[in-house]
Order: structure tokens, then C-alpha cells, then sequence
């Protein structure tokens, strides 16, 4: 029975729409992983001797020891988001002969060979070596691995347990915080307390058995939670949101653009991935300290330009680089309807400015780092609405591939193709040249008064240029139907 | 009124649809039923300028749907559930499509008083977006609000498929109704020979994409079309 599940699960790697991109999307994806992994082996190859840096008398597993309840929480925190259990897939199973149980430890064993799981493998296996190669005793470092390992199932499968209640989100952020405060504060010592825990896995190789009991106990727990609910009705309904209704009667005040407006404020507040854009975009605003922070930064002006194009512009890039194809589920209704084009695309445009003028805003705090920086985030900010909102419309009418919003945004590079990677260049790329030319003809003020100056001569031609577009999205109206409609790609 | 001429479709070689001329006269109640493949879907996407005709036209009231948008504020359509707005809530759906006709929400509201029967109290204020209303239930949603904005040509894709009998029945009823009124062209296509003999005037059977028989109905129309298909 399990070679028949392995096999599906095989197929389904394989055949997954990820799988079914264009050559350089792939290309650029595996490298990605590949770029990840070694990472991960290199980091965790290397913190032996980090460890051992940062504390030269205490031996580097006591050192990751004090960590590793930090990294039980943390890691926690982050599958609660990221990991689900796939009990949608079953679903065909279930009318075939096959016994319940054998479904259950099917989906189960699934998730114990998830992709999360591995990330830790990769990481402490390569600590593990080194420590075998420094002369550690082989047989405790490789039950220290199993309890590890261990743990992390047990991580595994407490968060299906915990299955997205919010009330464990809140108790693991208090958990966090709590232990962080106590020990920032020296209340009391929660490191000092956890960490000969941690390393008795190490100390005492016997250790190894709780760990890997309570696996076996939150696995058994969760199989019999599983087990008894194994219907359409329990377990594997999909859960369904209430739905709130809201008018936003404060839109009408913009006129004709008011319904489209309306629809994609509903579409970014009621949609996962939008939604994930809208945060990702306002962390962003914390780009620029990386950067205005250190000294070989501090009059490195090319890279001030970069940063007030991206930290201004990250909304429209983000949102924007997927115009229309954010509506794609349903853009043939939108071309039979009695549609003004142009209104849907104004609604669009005055939504990405808006963004840009609040992504100024936050960022003028870092005056502080200097008055260039706010001189160039204003004349980056200026360029993004009078030109690059334009651009970016522009080059939407490229897009061909259907995004299913209700997909988690995750790693989701649903609708993305070559189209996004040419955007990007003349989005980012051309302010920076143009900045980057002029301030070391002149000077910087020159430079941002360039910039301000294509933005507001952008702003007054934005009617003309938007009719422009207009024609162009009309023009490529059937192939954008056509494209939406394809799904899985 | 509705005009096709010379309209040809091609996929590569293949050729879904091929209409020397086809005219549907105003306020008609028209039906086009064929097996899948004859073409039924490729004809109102043709007409609703969804996709390009290889050759030949199509006009709506006068005006060619491929060169001209202006058909588009009297003709309404509902070809499936890609019409409808998964994010949103059955009311809002409506009152975006109501603004979409300059249809304030009183006249919506007013609209959808009328439908009360035909909703049978599973989709207005359920707190439910369509994304998660059953097939049936979204079909619904989406067939009255083809309805909004006095249109006078309405496009119905198959609007039997997935509806429970009781809704059949009153779906039946409200199709008649419109095509009683004059000025309104109805366009219903269906798999279902019994419903779409009752609802409409003039019956069309595509196969392979072309009009193989062209009928007004009558008490016979049913059986000939029996013999059609099971033959």
C-alpha cells in the first residue's frame, strides 16, 4: 500500500505546477534551493567554530544547548504559518479500499517527511561531523542527533495538534517574549536553566529515549485524533471564513473609480497573498537601517537611490508587476461588463500612489541618518508615482498568467514569468542610473532634482499616458483572456 | 437583434465553429443546444468579444462586438462561475455589477426582491463569500445578476446545469417572463432538450460547429430533437 502513496507522492512532486515552468524560472528556483542548502550545511558546519570563538571555554554543544529552546519556540512560531497538514489530498482515498488507518499514518508519515524537517537535518547533521572529526564520542553525538531529530518531529506534529488555533500562536509569541524578557533582564536565568536539559541529549546518550518517546506520543496522539475524524464533515472540511460585508462608503468620495477602488481594496484585505504584499511591504520600511546604519554605506549615494526607489516603491512593485493578473480568476466577466478600461486602470494607479505617498512617509524618519537620504527618498518617491506607476501598468499588459488568489503566498510564484524580470529593470534599474549619472556629474541635489522633475513631468502627462495604456490592454485583450484561463501554469 | 456572418473559428487546423449566417431577431427567445464540442460556448464568447473570430463577424444591435464596445451597456451574459468575484459577498457582487450599469443599491435592492423565490434564502445575507457558496448556489448568484441594469440581450451558458429541480422549475419561469417582453433578446444554451424546448422560441442545434438545424418551436420540436441525438 505504501509503494502505491509513495508513487503518487512522486508524481505529484513532479507534476506540481512549480515543476511545469518556464527553463529559467526553474533554473533561478534550483538555484534558490540549492543556494539555501548549502547555506544551511555551511552554517551549520561552521558554528562549531563560531561557537567556540564566542566562548572559548565551554565546549560548543553546552554553547548551542543554551539556544536550542530558543529554536524550539522560534521554529514553532514559523510552522505555524508555513506548515499545514495536507488532509485535503486524501480526499480520493477515502472511497477506495483502503483501511482508515493506513490513510491516517499515510498522511501523517507525509508530514514527517516534510520539507521543514529537512531544513534541520541539513543544518545539524553537518555540526554533528565536525564534531565526530574534533573527537567527540561517536556514540553520544549520534543519539544527540536522533533526540534532535526527535524534537523536531515532535515540533512537527504538536503544530498539527495545535492546528492554527490562535490561542497557541499567542501562548508561543508569549513564550517567546517571556523567556527573551527574563533573560535580557536577568529575572532569571531561562538559558542557564534549559541548557544542561538540552545537553544531558548530549551528556547522557540513555537521554535520547524521551525525546524520541514523546515523538511517538504526540504521533500516536495525533493519529488517534485523526483517525476518528476522517470525514467530509470534520476534519477535512476546508475551513470557510465568515464573511463581513463593508461598503467602504468613504470611496465614493473619488467618483467614478469608487467600485473598482471598493473591489480592490476588498481584493488586497480579503485575499492571502494580496494581503501578505501589504505586510511585506510595510516591513521593508525597515530596509534602509540596514544600510544607512553602516559606515561604508554612509556616502555610498548610488545605493541611497536604490533605497528610496525600493523602500517608496516596493508596493507598486510587488502589487503592481501582477496588474491585472491579480483579477485573472475572473477577467473575462470584467471584459464582457460594461467596463471603462481606463477607470479600472485609474482605480489601480491611484491605489499603487497612494502607497508610494505612505511608503514616504514612514521613511522620513531617516532624516536621521542625514538630510540626503530624506532629499532622495522624496525625489525616488516623486519618480515612482510620476513615472514608474506608468511603467508598471504599462508592462502589465504583458501578463498572461493566471494567479489563484485564494494560494498561499508563501514561496507561491503562481503568475510569475520572464514578464516580472524585465519589469524590474527599467522599475529599479533605470532611476538609479539616471541618480546615479547625475550625481557624479553635479552633485546630489542635481540628482534628486532630476528625478523629481521626470516624476512631476510623468504626473502631468499621466492622462495622455494612461490612455496609452488604455489602448494597450485592449489590444492585448484577447491573448490576456485566453492566458487567464489556462490554469496551473 | 443579433447577426453573425461567415463566422469562423480555427484552432490551428481545427475548426470549432463555422456559421454561414445566423439572425436572431429582437426580443426572440433563443435556444442553442449541441453535444460538448458543437460549439455552443466558442458562439457566446464570439459574441461577448471574449475571443477573436478567424473570419466573418458578429453584430449586436447594429454594431460589429469586435470593433466596438458600445454593445456592451444593453447586453448582459453569465457563462460560468470565472464571471463571479470569489472575494466578495453575493450583495456586493451585485451592487459592483449594479454600479458597472448605473444601478444605485436601492434599484439593486429593488431587483433583488423579485428573485427572493428564485434565491430560496441561500444567498443573501448568509455571511458567506461566492468563493465558498456551492456550484449551484453561485450559478444562481451569478444568472440574476446577469439580469441587473435592464439589459436587452442576456446570455445564459447552460443555466440549468447544477440547479436543484425547484430552481430549474422557477428559473424556467423568470426565462419566460423575460422573453415574454419584447425588447429583450434571450440567448439560453442548454444540454437539457426538455427545458430549453419549453423556454424558447427558436431552436438552434450546433454540431461540429455548424447549424444543422434551426427550428421554431413547437409541440413536435422535443421529439425531433430526441431523434436528432439519438440517432
Amino acid at each position: 500500500m505504501f509503494r502505491h502513496f509513495f508513487r503518487l507522492q512522486w508524481k505529484s512532486f513532479f507534476r506540481s505546477s512549480s515543476f511545469g515552468k518556464g527553463i529559467a524560472l526553474k533554473i533561478l528556483m534550483i538555484f534558490f534551493a540549492v543556494y539555501m542548502l548549502a547555506a544551511l550545511v555551511l552554517t551549520g558546519a561552521g558554528i562549531y567554530f563560531i561557537l567556540k570563538k564566542l566562548n572559548p571555554d565551554q565546549s560548543p554543544i553546552w554553547t548551542l544547548s543554551q539556544y536550542l529552546i530558543y529554536w524550539v519556540l522560534i521554529e514553532m512560531f514559523f510552522r505555524y504559518f508555513l506548515q499545514k497538514l495536507p488532509v485535503m489530498d486524501i480526499k480520493p482515498f477515502l472511497i477506495l479500499p483502503i483501511k482508515k488507518s493506513t490513510i491516517t499514518h499515510y498522511i501523517l508519515g507525509r508530514s514527517g517527511a516534510s520539507m521543514y524537517n529537512f531544513f534541520a537535518i541539513f543544518f545539524f547533521l553537518p555540526f554533528g561531523v565536525v564534531l565526530l572529526f574534533k573527537g567527540y564520542p561517536f556514540l553520544n553525538v549520534l543519539l544527540w542527533l536522533v533526540s534532535i531529530f526527535a524534537i523536531v518531529l515532535c515540533v512537527n506534529y504538536v503544530n498539527f495538534i495545535v492546528n492554527k488555533s490562535d490561542k497557541a500562536l499567542f501562548v508561543i509569541i508569549g513564550l517567546i517574549l517571556l523567556f527573551y524578557g527574563l533573560d535580557y533582564f536577568q529575572i532569571a536565568p531561562i538559558k542557564a536553566f534549559f541548557g544542561p536539559i538540552f545537553h544531558a541529549l548530549y551528556a547522557y546518550p540513555v537521554a535520547f529515549l524521551a525525546p524520541l518517546g514523546s515523538a511517538i506520543f504526540v504521533y500516536g496522539l495525533n493519529y488517534k485524533f485523526l483517525r476518528n475524524r476522517l470525514f467530509l464533515d470534520d476534519s477535512l472540511k476546508a475551513k470557510k471564513q465568515e464573511a463581513k460585508s463593508s461598503d467602504l462608503a468613504w470611496t465614493r468620495r473619488f467618483g467614478d473609480i469608487a467600485p473598482f477602488l471598493q473591489l480592490d481594496l476588498k481584493l488586497i484585505w480579503r485575499n492571502k497573498r494580496t494581503k501578505a504584499q501589504v505586510f511585506i511591504s510595510l516591513l521593508f520600511v525597515f530596509y534602509g537601517l540596514i544600510f544607512y546604519t553602516q559606515e561604508i554605506y554612509a556616502n555610498a549615494m548610488p545605493m541611497f537611490a536604490f533605497l528610496g526607489i525600493f523602500m517608496t516603491g516596493i508596493f507598486l512593485a510587488n502589487f503592481g508587476q501582477f496588474i491585472p493578473a491579480w483579477d485573472s480568476a475572473y477577467y473575462s466577466m470584467m471584459m464582457s461588463q460594461n467596463i471603462p478600461l481606463r477607470k479600472y486602470l485609474d482605480s489601480k494607479a491611484g491605489l499603487i500612489s497612494v502607497s508610494v505617498v505612505i511608503m514616504f512617509l514612514l521613511t522620513i524618519p531617516y532624516v536621521y541618518f542625514g538630510w540626503e537620504a530624506l532629499a532622495i527618498n522624496f525625489g525616488s518617491a516623486l519618480y515612482n508615482l510620476g513615472v514608474n506607476i506608468p511603467v508598471i501598468l504599462y508592462f502589465g499588459s504583458f501578463n498572461k498568467k493566471r494567479i489563484e488568489l485564494d494560494k498561499s503566498p508563501f514561496g507561491n510564484m503562481q503568475g510569475t514569468s520572464g514578464t516580472q524580470f524585465l519589469i524590474m529593470l527599467p522599475v529599479l534599474g533605470a532611476p538609479i542610473l539616471i541618480f546615479t549619472i547625475f550625481y557624479y556629474i553635479f552633485s546630489v541635489e542635481v540628482g534628486v532634482a532630476v528625478l523629481s522633475i521626470m516624476g512631476i513631468v510623468g504626473f502631468m502627462l499621466k492622462n495622455k499616458l494612461l490612455d496609452h495604456i488604455t489602448e494597450q490592454y485592449r489590444n492585448k485583450k484577447y491573448g490576456m483572456i485566453a492566458g487567464f484561463k489556462e490554469k496551473n501554469s | 437583434m443579433i447577426t453573425a456572418d461567415n463566422l469562423t473559428k480555427k484552432y490551428g487546423s481545427q475548426q470549432v465553429l463555422n456559421i454561414d449566417h445566423l439572425e436572431i431577431p429582437k426580443g426572440q427567445s433563443f435556444g442553442l443546444v449541441g453535444n460538448n464540442g458543437a460549439g455552443k460556448t466558442t458562439f457566446f464568447s464570439l459574441l461577448l468579444d471574449l475571443i477573436q473570430p478567424t473570419s466573418g463577424k458578429i453584430l449586436n444591435h447594429d454594431i460589429q462586438v469586435n470593433a466596438s464596445e458600445d454593445w456592451k451597456p444593453f447586453t448582459s451574459s453569465f457563462i460560468d462561475e470565472s464571471f463571479l468575484i470569489g472575494y466578495l459577498t453575493p450583495e456586493e457582487y451585485f451592487y459592483f455589477i449594479g454600479d458597472l450599469r448605473g444601478r444605485n443599491k436601492a434599484d439593486v435592492d429593488a431587483l433583488l426582491d423579485e428573485f427572493k423565490d428564485f434565491f430560496h434564502g441561500e444567498i443573501l445575507g448568509q455571511k458567506k463569500y461566492l468563493r465558498d457558496l456551492s456550484k449551484g448556489n453561485q450559478k444562481k448568484a451569478g444568472i440574476v445578476a446577469s439580469f441587473i441594469g435592464n439589459p436587452e440581450v442576456v446570455i445564459l451558458d447552460e443555466p440549468f446545469a447544477n440547479l436543484d429541480p425547484t430552481t430549474q422549475i422557477r428559473l424556467k419561469g423568470i426565462i419566460k417572463d423575460l422573453a415574454a417582453h419584447e425588447d429583450i433578446t434571450v440567448l439560453v444554451s442548454s444540454h437539457d432538450l426538455i427545458h430549453v424546448t419549453e423556454v424558447c422560441e427558436r431552436i438552434v442545434v450546433l454540431n461540429k460547429g455548424e447549424v444543422v438545424k434551426d427550428i421554431a418551436t413547437s409541440t413536435e420540436t422535443l421529439k425531433e430533437l430526441e431523434t436528432f441525438f439519438g440517432g
